[in-house]
């Protein structure tokens, strides 16, 4: 029973620079109140994926105020895993009919980690549902229970939603990344949004010499614009309506076009869309399909720099967290209006919003015809996320659950 | 300039956003949703919008507006959404009345909008605040200003725009305080008169620092003169 150690210390005073000192004082004022009581995060890996990379920031910014976060990891087996997944792709709305041996198994394997976590801190916090059964365990009355849910439940899987809204139901509050990815609960449902790091290898500040760099690396020319979607090579994130916009807008303005995702290699699903991107790219050396390492994130923050315009022209999105990661660079951004976009990108005020193809081409030709309104619309993305998608401010809603549920004001 | 009798108290304040059960698809829901949502979602949606979108000083003035244009695609109904100054009221039942009659009065000139699909839905949410003293006061001019200098958005946001419906009073705890601790008539009126629709959280700070860097300035020039001033 050892909670997971997270990498690095990070000292919250290194945020003073990026929203100020007074930011971190009240923070550490908000924080007061719950000194020496204790919270315990519970997932379901410690590594790879949103949520982990997440806790891996928070904790040490929590210890850093000096509170008692602690974080737990499930175990499970392969039978395990692959009933959640089933699961978390019908909440999706995926087909799925899942079996009564589902279910068992998901029980059996709450009760197998019931005996291995502590789950007694007085604020016991959930991610997703793969965990959501240890509440079997919940000491009557004593503790508050939190269920943070990072996926879309707008269309879930009615058997699914079912068996885990029995749980649900027993928590004591929710929390959803958007108003639209909620269900009606009896329990009071709160607004978090996602997060990026400001200081993380993804979007820190970057040496004007490491994005040359990387820009030669890939043979890209940074004299003429650079549209760029960072993305994984899925149907979903649309690359070739990504390509038919780029097409449009090269007949008015000599520009390039950068696809950048993970590598497909372990996606049979993913080589095929990347297979039709090559296809589609046709040859054209201005179009620059790049199979990124899982893990590059200084790559990606220099390609994002190097933009002249993000694009995120995705069918269905959850939050895509990759138009903050663009908006705090300053990026002026033309993205489509699905999922959790809309709220980062306000039309006409933080970037550009678009419904097809056409229409993110032209929402492109504007931005190039007009870099003044680009940069501005750059300008107040960056402030838009710092006032609202900063992970400062993820803890700081953090604090203020626990406070509220916790009736320490 | 009066010594006040009580201290300027700085508190800070936290808001979390509680996903309501109400949402619109039609200006008809939309309008039903504004007539039976709660005053902390009218609260959010208008006030609260104002320290989540500060930066915001071109046309963006409350979440209402914001998605009849946007979603709804009625210019002129925005407009006049738009047009409502929090400023102008001291209590969310006022503020929901007349955002309310916008709407209906939009609806019954314009029926065939009424019931048109919007591309989004608007969800009504709500704020739950919570607040926490700063443990740090003003007793002067040069205090006040030494700690609004210092303030966060969160706070700063607190005491300028939200005290209005703390107080139920047309002004905010700054300029309440000014006038009613220190005597500044003046100073708190034009403090009051900071644009909180076309200036940004810190661009409304710098106009009320120069505001009162000026009050200081009149009365060290005078100080020979008025030797009990205190500061």
């Amino acid at each position: 029973m050892t909670a997971v150690q997270t990498a690095n210390r990070i000292c919250l005073d290194d945020y003073a620079a990026v929203i100020g000192a007074g930011e971190i004082e009240e923070l550490r004022i908000l924080a007061r109140p719950l000194l020496g009581r204790r919270v315990e995060m519970v997932n379901s890996t410690a590594v790879g994926g949103g949520v982990a990379e997440m806790l891996n920031r928070i904790i040490p910014l929590a210890q850093d105020l000096r509170l008692s976060f602690r974080w737990d990891v499930i175990t499970g087996g392969e039978d395990f895993f692959a009933v959640t997944k089933a699961f978390h792709n019908a909440l999706h709305g995926a087909p799925y009919h899942p079996q009564p041996r589902d279910f068992e198994i998901f029980r059996e394997y709450q009760q197998r980690n019931l005996h291995r976590l502590p789950l007694d801190a007085e604020f016991v916090v959930i991610h997703d549902p793969q965990p959501l059964g240890l509440i079997d365990d919940r000491p009557p009355g004593k503790n508050q229970w939190v269920w943070r849910c990072h996926i879309d439940l707008s269309h879930p899987n009615s058997v699914v939603w079912d068996f885990l809204n029995s749980y649900v139901s027993r928590y004591d509050a929710s929390i959803f990344s958007s108003p639209e990815f909620a269900r009606q609960l009896p329990i009071p449902q709160y607004l978090f949004y996602p997060a990026i790091d400001p200081l993380s290898e993804k979007n820190r500040e970057l040496p004007a010499e490491f994005i040359a760099e990387v820009l030669a690396r890939y043979q890209i020319d940074p004299l003429r614009p650079i549209l760029t979607q960072i993305s994984r090579f899925d149907r979903l994130k649309d690359p070739l309506g990504v390509i038919r916009a780029y097409r449009i807008v090269k007949r008015y303005f000599d520009c390039q076009l950068v696809l950048a995702g993970g590598s497909a290699c372990d996606d049979p699903e993913g080589a095929q869309v990347l297979k039709e991107v090559h296809h589609a790219a046709d040859g054209d050396s201005d179009i620059k399909v790049l199979e990124l390492p899982a893990w590059a994130p200084l790559e990606v923050n220099a390609l994002q720099r190097a933009s002249s315009i993000v694009i995120q022209k995705s069918l269905r999105e959850g939050f895509g967290l990759t138009v903050s990661e663009a908006l705090w660079k300053k990026k002026p951004v033309v993205a489509s209006a699905v999922g959790g976009i809309p709220t980062q990108v306000i039309h006409n005020h933080t970037g550009l919003l678009a419904h097809s193809v056409e229409g993110t081409a032209y929402q492109i030709r504007f931005l190039l015809s007009h870099p003044q309104i680009a940069a501005r619309l750059g300008e107040r993305g960056h402030e838009h996320v710092k006032e609202n998608f900063l992970i400062t401010q993820n803890l700081k809603r953090y604090l203020t659950l626990f406070l509220a549920l916790g009736g320490a004001v | 300039m009066e010594t006040p009798q009580t201290p300027f108290n700085f508190f800070t304040v936290s808001y979390l956003t509680r996903i309501g059960n109400i949402s619109a698809m039609t200006l008809s829901e939309f309008r039903a949703g504004l007539e039976h949502c709660s005053d902390a979602s009218i609260f959010h949606h208008t006030f609260q919008t104002l320290s989540t979108h500060h930066f915001l000083t071109e046309g963006f003035s409350n979440d209402f507006a914001q998605w009849v244009l946007a979603d709804a695609n009625r210019d002129a109904l925005a407009e006049q959404l738009a047009a409502l100054d929090i400023r102008d009221y001291s209590s969310i039942a006022a503020l929901r009345a007349d955002l309310c009659m916008v709407v209906r009065d939009f609806c019954e000139q314009h029926p065939e909008f009424a019931n048109q699909s919007t591309l989004e839905p608007f969800f009504f949410c709500e704020s739950i605040e919570v607040t926490v003293p700063l443990g740090r006061a003003a007793k002067t001019l040069d205090e006040f200003r030494e700690g609004v200098s210092h303030l966060s958005h969160s706070s700063f946001y607190f005491h300028f725009i939200s005290s209005r419906l703390r107080l139920q009073l047309r002004t905010n705890d700054f300029s309440h305080w000014l006038a009613d601790g220190l005597g500044l008539m003046t100073l708190a009126e034009n403090v009051n008169r900071i644009d909180v629709y076309t200036n940004t959280l810190d661009s409304a700070r710098e106009k009320l620092l120069r505001l009162v860097d000026r009050e200081r300035r009149k009365h060290d020039g005078s100080a020979d003169r008025e030797p009990h001033l205190s500061r």
